[in-house]
């Protein structure tokens, strides 16, 4: 089986697992990282939305092979050390206004939500109501409001 | 009925004011247990029990529903045979409870630690509330559903905690050296006037018993309160934020792969035979292909790869149970079976509002997929998923692998939403049949796109109303409903068998009875009868958020309106006049003051609102839609946009809410149901199959479907006692969307979700092979 390379959470970490494997499943199933969850395998539900180089990305729509030896995979478990404490403040703001419902869309949405304030700073403003409204992520219990309201609130700490 | 009612256990009314403390409170009975630290327990049911008294509504027929609900039956069924269920108090100072019920989300752990906390005093984060395995000797009384679990618990819960406290509290006066009387607790400290102190950890081990003995006990007023009824945040909050909360599929059971099934091309069809297994079987990370009931099994070393096997199985598949079915198929089946309106002698004056309105397949999958982790070996199986009804489970997979109940052990793990599909076992069955046959754990899950088209699904329906008014009042209002076979062979059933001959209900089927236990009418409409009849048993059904609640309460809120407006009255204003009572009128007037009822808005938006009773709670829900051009023809890639809901206001009592924050999140999450499920959540049945298979197909609400406005109001208390959440807030939600929808374009709507007759929105996947192949353009969409 071939080998692949890259950096897991800020640790390089190689996997034998064929080429085509998608990533989720490498982090899951061989690697036994599970804070990204499977929702649809078709990058449309975005429960396992994790970093890749700092941007948000869907690893079941990404095959092993298409991982460079210098990418580093941000999955939530990683993501409180990218600022150097025990919870990021979207975590933070996530537990003030109470978010999570049964949690399974959960590491998917702060994720996504970390993501989504640093592009919009990237074009020098930041966040808005209308960016909000693109976040592609489901959450089937409806936190919809409390997710709107903590991306806002954490988007004030970092 | 009243001898049926009467003949109940009664409970003396904890909800009753004592005008002098103390004077016929009512002494609660537990256990003290034997065990190496002070372990407590008391029966389930027991202390939970006692029902309304009953009494007529002023004008119409007096509905079953007020006098013996939906909830009653739940929480009477487990009276006389339930076991014990047990809190310990542990050495380390915290306590522990393991809820023989499911968590999926909807905050059970959580309102469960309160109870404890407020009873014991002690704070609660030392309170660990696990979920129970299977427990037969339960009974009935391990049912999740029907939004009962806070109203069953409530009681015997707190008994348990209050009993635990006393005992800790009689060992602390032994050990301090000080009258019991004279003790005061704190966070889980006892403290004597002397001034010495004892953590419970300290006492737990001397408080415990060296035989079971019962004990009786007092429960704490509602004044002293200092837990119930505050605003607290989830107990897995943290391990929700840090992917560190622990679902079926993230457990390492050794040797448990992952395993998918390939499933046929139409709803429930059968395996004939299957071309290519040696070949699927030679694929990478392949180790093991079957075939099952549902359709042939691979196991692989990752999901991954099982896709790979599922995709390249070569299946000769025979017909299922809805070959040729369609939409419209259904649609003049359920028509056909429409039991008639009797239109009853009129008033000389009387005028007649007439609508039918269709309520379209819909899917209640949660975002976890059905899934279970099975182990199963010749004498023996366990298995792991998240189930609502585990001991229906157990006995179910028993029966299926040739075990005793008692060789197979059901592990209930933290669930990812239900609506509905966790009441049944489907994964949990499948995996067990998958381990037998290939004879290694497995690790099941099911792809999105089964889900979908294999999946429950909340039943078509369609709902025909007959109603009369003369000279400003409604005389008469006829629903009936017509719906797909519902099924509920999850253990509902089982309970109602249990339970009828007590119940007041002759001789109704298990569909038929559920429906008049929980279909409340809020409104005073006359002479008022409403009906259920099912047709066609060849789907995968269950209840979904609510059962039939949402449907019927949305075409009765739509007859109001057409009702209000021939009548020249005001939409509220005809509500307001019809309204049976002041818990009811309380939340209306709340939202239609608070939502401003009657501004002004721009031509294509509108206001729509409704309120809906049950669970021994009500909600009122006003919602603002805007319709216009600009926001209707918005466009969001591979989305469904249409009608956006700016704004809703909801109001909600459930006589005493445990946790405001949790019930908040509860009536947030049934808006956005109810959204989903007005405009834009729908199945379309084509030749036997559902053409949906993914996220992007099947329009559930999304954030760029959100009211960006929402505003929640928790009534203050209204009785002793909670009520159930869960479901209470989707068919009010439903209601007022659909209203506001109806006044923005001025078009009553009869079809739901609305856009279910518009072209398709998406272009359907292929059914063979079953599932699709992952995307491999992730990083191009990274942002």
């Amino acid at each position: 089986m071939p080998e692949h390379t890259f950096i897991l959470n800020g640790k390089p970490v190689t996997v034998d697992v064929e080429d085509d494997v998608r990533l989720l499943w490498v982090l899951r199933d061989v690697l036994g990282v599970t804070g990204p969850k499977y929702g649809c395998g078709l990058g449309v539900c975005q429960a396992c939305t994790s970093h890749i180089n700092g941007k948000a990305f869907n690893p079941c729509s990404v095959p092993v092979k298409s991982i460079r030896p210098d990418d580093e995979i941000t999955t939530i478990e990683g993501l409180p050390a990218t600022v150097g404490k025990d919870l990021h403040p979207m975590q933070e703001a996530w537990l003030e206004h109470d978010v999570a419902q049964c949690g399974y869309c959960q590491p998917g949405q702060i994720m996504a939500a970390v993501a989504k304030v640093k592009q919009a700073r990237a074009t020098g403003r930041e966040i808005t109501e209308a960016d909000l409204d693109e976040i592609r992520n489901v959450c089937r219990c409806g936190t919809y409001h409390r997710i709107r309201e903590a991306i806002m609130a954490g988007a004030q700490h970092f | 009925m009243m001898d049926g009612h009467n003949r109940l256990p009664q409970e003396q009314d904890e909800a009753a004011p004592h005008p002098h403390a103390g004077v016929g409170r009512r002494r609660f009975l537990g256990y003290l247990l034997a065990a190496p630290t002070l372990a407590v327990a008391v029966q389930l049911g027991e202390a939970a029990a006692g029902t309304a008294p009953a009494h007529a509504a002023p004008a119409s027929l007096p509905e079953l529903t007020r006098l013996f609900d939906f909830n009653d039956m739940l929480t009477d069924a487990a009276l006389p045979t339930s076991g014990l269920i047990t809190i310990q108090v542990h050495a380390d100072g915290t306590a522990s409870f393991a809820l023989p019920r499911a968590e999926v989300g909807q905050g059970i752990t959580t309102s469960t630690a309160m109870l404890i906390a407020e009873e014991l005093d002690l704070p609660l984060e030392k309170i660990r509330v696990t979920l129970a395995d299977a427990r037969p000797e339960l009974l009935f009384n391990q049912l999740t559903g029907g939004s009962n679990a806070t109203i069953s618990t409530y009681t015997p819960v707190r008994v348990a905690a209050a009993i635990a406290r006393q005992r800790l509290l009689e060992v602390a006066a032994e050990v301090l050296d000080a009258e019991i009387s004279t003790l005061t607790v704190r966070a889980g400290v006892v403290t004597a006037p002397n001034g010495r102190s004892a953590a419970y950890g300290s006492l737990a081990e001397k408080a415990a018993s060296l035989k079971t003995v019962r004990v009786a006990t007092d429960l704490k007023p509602r004044s002293a309160f200092s837990v119930i009824g505050t605003p607290r945040n989830r107990v897995d909050a943290l391990a929700s934020v840090t992917g560190r909360k622990q679902f079926a599929m993230d457990l390492q059971v050794p040797g448990a792969f992952p395993a998918m099934v390939c499933r046929p091309p139409t709803v429930n069809g059968t395996v004939r035979s299957v071309q290519n297994v040696d070949a699927v079987r030679a694929m990478p990370g392949v180790t093991d292909v079957a075939v099952i009931s549902t359709g042939v099994a691979v196991r692989a070393r990752t999901f991954g790869q099982c896709i790979d096997a599922v995709r390249a199985l070569k299946v000769a598949w025979g017909p299922g149970t809805a070959e040729g079915e369609s939409d419209e198929t259904v649609l003049r089946e359920l028509k056909a079976a429409e039991v008639p309106l009797a239109v009853p002698p009129l008033h000389v004056l009387a005028k007649t509002v007439e609508a039918t309105f269709t309520f379209h397949f819909a899917s209640n999958s949660a975002l976890e997929p059905n899934c279970a982790v099975a182990d199963v070996r010749q004498d023996r199986a366990e298995i792991w998923a998240s189930l609502k009804s585990p001991i229906v489970a157990k006995e179910k997979i028993a029966a299926k692998l040739g075990l005793l109940p008692s060789a197979v052990t059901v592990h209930v793990t933290e669930g990812g939403g239900s609506f509905g599909r966790k009441l049944f076992f489907d994964a949990a069955l499948e995996a067990a049949e998958i381990s037998r046959a290939m004879g290694k754990p497995v690790k099941l899950m099911w792809h999105r796109t089964d889900e979908f088209r294999q999946g429950r699904t909340h039943p078509m329906a369609t709902s025909r109303i007959r109603a009369t008014h003369a000279l400003g009042k409604v005389l008469t209002y006829e629903q009936r409903h017509t719906s797909v076979s519902t099924d509920f062979g999850h253990g509902l059933g089982e309970i109602i068998t249990a339970s009828a001959a007590r119940l007041p209900v002759g001789d109704l089927a298990f569909s038929e009875t559920i429906f008049t236990l929980t279909q409340q009418t809020p409104y005073d409409l006359g002479l008022h009868t409403h009906f259920l009849n099912e047709v066609d048993k060849g789907f995968n059904t269950g209840s979904m958020r609510g059962i039939y609640s949402p449907n019927v309460r949305c075409a009765q809120e739509l007859v109001l309106d057409r009702l209000a407006d021939e009548m020249g009255k005001d939409r509220l204003g005809l509500r307001r006049q019809l309204i049976k009572d002041d818990r009811a009128r309380a939340v209306l007037d709340k939202v239609a003051e608070l939502g401003g009822w009657g501004r002004e808005l721009p031509s294509g938006m509108a206001q729509g609102i409704a309120v809906h009773p049950e669970y021994h709670g009500v909600v009122a829900v006003l919602a603002e839609i805007d319709c216009r051009p600009q926001t209707t023809g918005r466009h969001v890639p591979d989305a469904c946009t249409g009608p956006r809901v700016t704004r809703v206001v909801c109001a909600v009592d459930v006589g005493l809410a445990i946790n405001p924050k949790g019930l908040e999140a509860q009536m947030m999450g049934g808006i956005m149901d109810g959204i989903a499920i007005t405009l834009t959540s729908g199945l379309h049945l084509k030749d036997g199959a559902f053409l949906e298979g993914s996220w992007d197909n099947y329009f559930y609400t999304r954030q760029w479907n959100t009211p960006p406005e929402l505003d929640i109001v928790v009534m203050p208390p209204s009785s002793e006692k909670p009520g159930g959440a869960g479901e209470l807030a989707v068919g009010a939600a439903a209601a007022a969307v659909a209203c506001a929808y109806g006044a923005a374009t001025g078009t009553m709507p009869t079809t739901f979700p609305v856009n279910h007759s518009g072209p398709l929105g998406f272009e359907p996947l292929p059914t063979v092979p079953p599932i699709p192949q992952s995307p491999t353009d992730g990083l191009d969409r990274a942002y």
